[in-house]
């Protein structure tokens, strides 16, 4: 034995049962520590846009410069890659071929890569419309926030590529096994944290 | 101000000016206070190139390279981290003499050191001993011991680990080079904006604060998420949560506090960064902004710090009151539901570090209240080591004398703590030296005390031999007595108004409590000087120290069960575990040290050169970044992204240990335990001691 | 480096000052408390240090005796390196404190609403308004009622209560009367409230706690409390002796450094309200310092 087997409850990681399920559950346990201390930042950005949303300092105000249909074409977008990572994995549990993983990860890379081209035509727009950070107190705290957001996909995006890469250079060894699981923890991740964004900044930014 | 310094090449420096270089400020303005700088600046480079010339001299580099630098063995890792600390220790112990000397010599008269200086140096003494002392220290003894004491071969991410030492070090090291090139901020170790925003400090200082410290704090939070993950997935078969050793459980809670608690840190500095480099107005005075939200995010992150920093501290201290009583730790289970108590408790307190921004009085009754709920848990534990000393046979060597100062002196601490939890007195006692004796009185016996009596305990294991009773005694005694000296004074001129931070007193009637101050901090000095005269000692002699068989304190843990130093892979056989103290109720039943015939592979984590470029390259973008160069600090960012990438291309990253090795290491070990002479404990600190305990009948 | 005999004339210092001096030191503080926040606060500190007691003298005591007698060298005392719990000790160690903890929480509740800096004094006469600004590195008073200013000079009646708002010019300061009451912060943008009244005329200190720069140390003034006549004197002399606090002499205080004391006879009206709303205070609902209601 040179490599540490790695194995996880939920998905299939070795080619064997006998050995201990250690490795793998410490190396998925944790990637959910660290999305823990992730959300924890995301966290205190929610709390800090919170007492500084009516900050506005004479400048556009969260109805002026929210377009609530970007924002669910947005969602939509988010939401379907979700599930496509999910029949990723899926695929590399019952199936165990190359061609159905890397063709749904094919689809969640051109989702998250659509839903990351229309958040930048949102930022563009509000530039326009002289919504930008440093404006005010509220238009920090949103750019500090749904941006970033938007670089956790497209690291997320970037991983999406590496991993394919590693598929076909390595097949489906543990290693590729587990970190596809842990990009498809991260990809849900992301989806929930959007969620939050949408009801917190968008859906709130639009009550009356 | 380099400000009215143009730029000598802003493509490639940024704003670098020679104005920044101490050296050229004390040629043209020759001062003692600039002299001083100048001199602090050559230290570091004189320190550099010696150590270079050094490493060179006796051709170490390759050892240093292989052996260290790259490796990802948790305990040289362990040891890296506690090499860093005294380092910086040694540096923020003289910014403290120098703060001190300047106050005892600045009643009515400016002293010998600018305004800006003197806030220099108080920003960097606290930054460093929070951020680059204290943190390395504990985390570096957690590294060592933890994965030893639950019979594990290397930390759960032995990678992760490597990179939140290099990022530690890193930080480290931007910390030494503000000394060198411009100017370190003067806003404290909080960095209270606006104050340190780009409105009222356009300088580099507070650059050089944000990125150092977001290193050390992502270091942490990866090093915290490791320690975690360690102890939750890695422990001995048998080895239950209620039978760890009380570090381990002091080290889980602190490790829990890291993960949660760092990220409010990380986004505190990072907003002040985007205020300072993108126009952002989180925490300026104007359009908007506003620093309470920095001051809560800031003691979100600060108050579970303090816990983060004590409660390894209460591990040691556990570990080596029992030890050095010879007998089990007294409640055991309410000791885990204290230090569990603790954890949550420092989550909901921040609020008494601003009692004075202008909420109701209602929110500081409730928080004043939590704060003094923290001192049951506290009190119940220091009772639990007088019950532990209670009916054993006490032994007064180096460690347990720490506790025992400790003890006694960190519920001055407590009593104090109270007071300034109590928002009517902490109205008064609010940002005066009552406030900085009072935190001093909590870290100085709660942390460096426990680290350095932990230094003593497991020093041994670590390297094989003993460090000198007598010059640790020398250290002890300066310690306490300096500490005494230097705090006490404080809190009289606390109470009588004298704020922190003040480099010019103007009430002459301070004058007596400064000058007992300030011998107190040389009497501290001296204490520095002795623990390197112990370590330099301890080196010469240690022929006559070595403890190979590897238990020289009749230790009750598995650390202890293995040889000192211990192999690579710790345990050749993981061991099972059937209660608390395994190794010392096995040393008395069964002898324990079991000899096998033969051993079989292990199998460890390879060097990797990733995990040092990783900490290279952030430390270049970093210093890029106070700079203002941006074609370092965007190659350097995107040579991180490519490290990584890389990294997860790596296949075969473990090397293995043969059998054949193995099997030679350990019967090696097993031959010495053999011929080792058992010794009573009365004779442990005599160079009879080779590391076997006597089993008293 | 000292030379060394300045080193022994320095200790000898020390040891004979050290005991006359220290009270003399403590003079300044809260111990010798000149109003009724202050002297209330003296009281409290020095029933919580009573109680506190009970939690000091346990633990030092025990500590260090109990280690001693169970030296590894004293034969003569039982050894049990078994024993390690018991029902009875954990009460001891457990209810005790917590219930010190309760009794203080009892204590703190009221004491917190009776010493709040926003709560108001009840004193003799007519509450006396001051505005306080906060700038690098002077406190400029605004009287508004009077229509008079100073700068770094407090001028008080002895007995009538003060009622402080505060604010910043610049960075967070934080405004400490060490003798009077305790202090409050000044933020740019909002407005914070300290009360107090001076027993007694006298003169006492005043400083800024949070460091704000260069020359923070010198940001002291005194406070200076008068009888009433000489209150009422002084405002008449600050009325009479034109010098008005006009555009000049604001931008004057506003550039960084330190001043003289300085009285100013005129005072151009809402000058405090307009630097709260020139920092954006105005345009911040969620500050709860500017909107919680004054009791």
């Amino acid at each position: 034995m040179s490599e540490p087997v790695l194995r996880h409850a939920g998905v299939n990681l070795g080619g064997t049962q006998d050995h201990p399920r250690a490795n793998a559950e410490s190396g998925i346990f944790g990637f959910w520590v660290f999305l823990m201390s992730d959300a924890v930042i995301f966290a205190l950005l929610f709390a800090l846009y919170g007492t500084v949303v009516a900050a506005t300092a004479g400048g556009p105000r969260p109805a002026d410069v929210f377009e609530l249909g970007s924002a669910l074409a947005e969602t939509l977008l988010l939401l379907t890659s979700s599930l496509t990572i999910g029949l990723a994995v899926l695929a590399m549990k019952y199936d165990g071929t190359r061609r159905p993983v890397l063709a749904w990860m094919g689809v969640t890379l051109a989702l998250g890569v659509a839903f990351l081209a229309l958040e930048l035509h949102d930022f563009a727009t509000m530039f326009a419309q002289g919504a930008y950070p440093t404006r005010s107190g509220f238009l920090s705290a949103f750019f500090a926030l749904v941006p970033l957001h938007g670089l956790h996909v497209l690291a997320g995006s970037v991983w999406m590529l590496v991993m394919a890469a590693q598929i076909l250079a390595y097949g489906f060894d543990a290693r590729v096994r587990i970190n596809v699981l842990r990009l498809s923890l991260f990809w849900h991740f992301l989806d929930v944290i959007w969620i939050a964004i949408l009801s917190v900044v968008y859906l709130q930014g639009h009550l009356p | 101000m380099q400000t009215a310094h143009p730029p000598i090449w802003p493509d490639v420096l940024g704003r670098f000016a020679w104005h920044d270089l101490p050296f050229v400020r004390a040629w043209q303005n020759p001062t003692i206070n600039e002299l001083i700088g100048a001199g602090a600046g050559a230290l570091v480079i004189v320190g550099a190139v010696v150590t270079i010339a050094l490493l060179t001299r006796y051709r170490l580099w390759g050892r240093l390279w292989s052996d260290w630098l790259t490796s990802l063995d948790h305990k040289k890792i362990g040891i890296m981290y506690v090499v860093i600390a005294l380092v910086m220790l040694s540096r923020a112990v003289v910014e403290a003499v120098l703060m001190r000397m300047q106050q005892a010599t600045a009643v009515g008269d400016p002293g010998f050191l600018s305004s800006d200086h003197f806030a220099q140096l108080f920003s960097t003494h606290g930054s460093i001993m929070v951020f680059f002392m204290a943190m390395p220290f504990l985390t570096g003894v957690i590294n060592y011991v933890v994965p030893l004491q639950i019979g594990a071969r290397d930390m759960a991410f032995p990678w992760a680990n490597a990179i939140a030492l290099s990022l530690t070090g890193g930080g480290a090291a931007l910390m030494m080079t503000s000394l060198v090139v411009g100017q370190f901020s003067t806003g404290g170790w909080s960095g209270y904006p606006p104050y340190t925003g780009l409105a009222f400090s356009p300088d580099v200082g507070p650059d050089y604060w944000i990125w150092a410290v977001t290193m050390g704090s992502i270091g942490s939070t990866l090093g915290g998420i490791n320690i975690a993950c360690t102890i939750f997935k890695l422990r001995a078969p048998g080895m239950t949560y209620m039978r760890m050793p009380m570090f381990c459980w002091t080290s889980l809670c602190t490790s829990i506090l890291m993960i949660f608690a760092m990220p409010p840190l990380t986004v505190a500095t990072a907003l002040l960064a985007l205020d300072r480099y993108l126009g952002f107005h989180f925490f300026t005075n104007d359009l908007g902004g506003n620093m309470m939200n920095y001051a809560n995010l800031f003691w979100l992150f600060g108050h579970p710090e303090v816990y983060i920093l004590i409660l390894p501290a209460f591990g040691i201290y556990s570990e080596v009151v029992s030890t050095f009583s010879s007998k089990e730790l007294y409640g055991y289970a309410s000791l885990v539901w204290a230090t569990m108590a603790i954890a949550v408790l420092s989550f909901t307190v921040w609020v008494h570090h601003f009692f004075t921004m202008g909420q109701s009085a209602n929110i500081n009754a409730v928080f004043g209240i939590a704060t003094m709920t923290i001192g049951v848990p506290t009190g119940v534990k220091i009772y639990d080591w007088i019950w532990t000393m209670f009916r054993g046979e006490v032994r007064f060597s180096v460690p347990m004398l720490y506790a025992l100062a400790f003890m006694v002196t960190f519920v001055i601490g407590g009593f104090t703590g109270i007071i300034l939890a109590i928002p009517p007195l902490d109205y008064v006692f609010h940002n005066t030296l009552f406030l900085v004796a009072h935190f001093h009185n909590m870290l100085i016996p709660g942390l460096l005390y426990g680290l350095l009596a932990g230094y003593t305990y497991w020093f041994p294991k670590a390297f094989g031999f003993r460090l000198n009773e007598r010059w640790g005694r020398i250290a002890f005694t300066c310690w306490v007595a300096g500490f005494y000296l230097a705090f006490m004074p404080l809190y009289v001129l606390g109470a009588s108004g004298m704020a922190r931070r003040t480099n010019e007193i103007f009430e002459p009637d301070f004058r007596p409590w400064l000058y007992v101050a300030c011998v107190g901090a040389l009497v501290v000095l001296g204490a520095l000087v002795s623990l390197i005269v112990q370590l330099v000692v301890s080196i010469r002699e240690r022929d006559e120290t070595r403890v190979f068989a590897g238990d020289p304190w009749d230790g009750r843990s598995l650390e202890w069960s293995t040889a000192s130093p211990p192999p690579e892979y710790n345990f050749a056989v993981i061991p099972r575990i059937d209660a608390r103290d395994a190794f010392y109720d096995g040393k008395r039943d069964d002898g324990y040290y079991r000899r096998d015939a033969r051993y079989d592979d292990i199998s460890v984590p390879k060097n990797s050169v990733t995990a040092i470029a990783i900490g290279a390259a952030a430390t270049a973008a970093s210093f890029g970044l106070v700079w203002h160069m941006w074609w370092l600090a965007v190659a350097a960012g995107l040579g991180i992204v490519a490290v990584i990438i890389l990294r997860s291309f790596v296949r075969g990253a473990h090397r293995v240990i043969p059998s054949a090795e193995v099997t030679r290491i350990e019967h090696r070990w097993h031959d010495a335990l053999a011929a080792a002479t058992p010794i009573p404990r009365h004779c442990e600190l005599t160079a009879s001691n080779q590391g076997l305990a006597e089993i008293p009948a | 480096m000292a030379p060394l005999a300045a080193r022994a004339r320095t200790l000898a210092a020390i040891v004979a000052l050290s005991l006359l001096g220290g009270c003399a030191a403590l003079d300044h503080g809260i111990l010798n408390a000149q109003g009724p926040v202050a002297a209330h606060e003296r009281h409290f500190f020095i029933i919580v240090c009573g109680i506190l007691l009970f939690v000091w003298v346990p633990i030092v005591v025990l500590a260090p005796v109990i280690a001693w007698h169970y030296r590894l060298s004293n034969t003569h005392h039982a050894y049990r390196p078994k024993w390690a719990f018991s029902w009875p000790l954990e009460g001891f160690i457990w209810i005790p404190p917590i219930g010190i903890v309760v009794l203080l929480a009892f204590l703190l509740w009221p004491a917190t609403q009776k010493d709040d800096p926003y709560t108001r004094q009840a004193g003799r006469g007519t509450p006396v308004r001051v505005q306080a600004i906060a700038l690098d590195w002077k406190w400029v008073f605004i009287y508004p009622d009077e229509g008079v200013a100073t700068v770094n000079q407090l001028a008080v009646p002895a007995g009538r209560p003060v009622h402080l708002s505060l604010t910043s010019g610049t960075v967070m300061q934080s405004l400490l009367l060490p003798q009077l009451a305790g202090q409050v912060y000044a933020m740019a943008g909002m407005r914070t409230r300290m009360n107090f009244a001076a027993d007694r005329p006298g003169t006492y200190h005043g400083e800024n706690t949070q460091f704000s720069g260069k020359d923070f140390a010198r940001q002291q003034f005194p406070v200076v409390s008068m009888t009433p006549a000489a209150y009422a004197g002084w405002l008449a002399r600050a009325h009479l002796a034109y010098r008005p606090l006009d555009q000049a002499a604001w931008a004057a205080l506003s550039r960084l450094g330190t001043s003289a004391p300085q009285t100013y006879s005129t005072v151009p009206p809402r000058l405090f309200d307009r630097i709260v709303a020139a920092t954006g205070g105005a345009a911040h609902p969620h500050d709860h310092s500017v909107t919680r209601k004054a009791p």
